[in-house]
């Protein structure tokens, strides 16, 4: 059997729903010898590769670099899943998009500063004028929902979808 | 005295008292419908459009809750056409203002959210209209916070049929209704409110909160406004 190739990243995010994904512990031995972990926080791969089965993504879109990589990520995978609040819904990065983003940079770089005031123009990514959920930039297939979603939901995620099919969620996934 | 009547209810025959509503008479045969707005004891307000029901005959959807029940009426409470309305309903209600979950006091004890999971709305279809909404928090106990609220008006109805004070009302229109206090001034300078709590009490989301809880820590006691309502229904 050829094992599926899986990805996994963060965008616009805390890292929690990768805490979350680790929490599946020792199920995991379970799963492993079942995919390729061919890209995400734990390998070496510096560039998203090509051809990848399933990508899971935890963050929202919120700059010029999520941007570009989420539009990668979507080309290069056939399934695309949304994990966690921040991907599904922009959560807790969105709480800034009430507010314009120069306001928002000023009040940090310029007012929240004590020296070197000034709004910065290089190595940091331009702010995008909302953070947005994944399925605002690009299709996504699969939304799982949570702050973070359980180790558990992850895990039966993962499962369903390495047997083929699209995991229901109905009852059992929420916001928050 | 009223009349008894039949009506159909998901095929089951069920005796109703003429004058009930359809949501009145399901809830009485153990049927659940999805509710937001509806609160048992104080008037039906047919806001949410939660408990859309299809009735035979009848073209467009009825709300349950204020739609009376009828001799030989036939009544669907659930279907593919419904759970398509109502999530859309919901999720319209998540995109008008800033629900944020995870960082909410009501988080796991919201009747938006467990509705969302249970309707199986995993994610919301339509762009976020991210408002600027302020957060009164004049008032000695409570907050209300404008971002959480879905206009559903329990506590416009508990503040005036039970508790008799009448603070609250929805004003503005359209995307633009807000609830407010008497006629729009801070909560805090409210002459007629009481500080009971009721309207705290039944507020489905994390928008009417006591102070001093943090995140999902708001739990509340809706049936105790509800046995108080049930108590001054039978003195009346
Ligand atoms: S009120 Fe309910 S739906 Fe809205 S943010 Fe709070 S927990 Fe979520
Ligand atoms: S404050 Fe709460 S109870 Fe009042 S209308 Fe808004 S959601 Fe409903
Ligand atoms: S419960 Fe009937 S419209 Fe809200």
């Amino acid at each position: 059997m050829t094992k599926a190739r899986l990805a996994t990243t963060w965008l616009d995010g805390c890292s929690g729903c990768h805490m979350s994904l680790l929490d599946i512990d020792e199920a995991l031995v379970a799963v492993a010898p079942l995919i390729d972990l061919v890209y995400g926080p734990l390998v070496d791969a510096q560039e998203f590769p090509q051809d990848v089965d399933v990508a899971i993504v935890e963050g929202a879109v919120s700059n010029q670099d999520d941007l570009e990589k989420i539009r990668l990520i979507r080309r290069n995978s056939h399934i695309l899943v949304a994990l966690g609040d921040c991907a599904v819904t922009g959560n807790v990065p969105a709480m800034r998009n009430p507010i314009a983003v120069k306001t928002i940079l000023e009040r940090v770089y310029v007012e929240g500063a004590d020296t070197g005031k000034g709004i910065p123009t290089e190595v940091v990514p331009a702010l995008l004028k909302q953070a947005l959920p994944l399925h605002d930039v690009v299709k996504v297939d699969l939304h799982l929902p949570g702050c973070p979603p359980s180790a558990r939901l992850i895990l039966f995620v993962i499962k369903e979808l390495l047997e083929g099919r699209v995991p229901d969620l109905k009852s059992s996934a929420r916001f928050g | 005295m009223p009349s008894q009547i039949t009506v159909r209810i998901d095929g089951v025959l069920c005796t109703a008292t003429e004058g009930q509503t359809i949501f009145e008479v399901a809830e009485a045969n153990g049927k659940v419908i999805p509710s937001l707005c509806h609160m048992e004891g104080v008037s039906p307000a047919g806001s949410c459009r939660l408990c859309l029901v299809e009735v035979a005959g009848v073209d467009r959807l009825l709300p349950a809750c204020t739609t009376p029940a009828q001799r030989g009426m036939a009544v669907t409470t659930t279907s593919d056409r419904l759970v398509r309305h109502r999530r859309l309903a919901l999720e319209l209600m998540f995109v008008e203002r800033n629900h944020v979950c995870a960082v909410c006091v009501s988080n796991g004890h919201c009747e938006l959210q467990a509705l969302a999971m249970s309707l199986g709305v995993t994610y919301v279809r339509y762009p976020y209209n991210s408002p600027r909404l302020p957060v009164d928090v004049s008032h000695p106990r409570f907050v209300l916070d404008h971002n959480r609220c879905i206009l559903c008006s329990r506590c416009v109805r508990v503040c005036d049929e039970i508790e008799g004070a009448h603070v609250w009302d929805i004003g503005g229109r359209g995307i633009g209704s807000r609830v407010v206090a008497e006629l729009d001034q801070p909560w805090g300078d409210s002459q007629a409110c009481t500080s009971c709590g009721k309207c705290v009490q039944v507020c489905p989301t994390g928008a009417l909160v006591e102070k001093g809880y943090g995140v999902e820590e708001m739990t509340r006691s809706n049936s105790a406004v509800a046995r108080l309502a049930m108590k001054k229904g039978a003195a009346s």
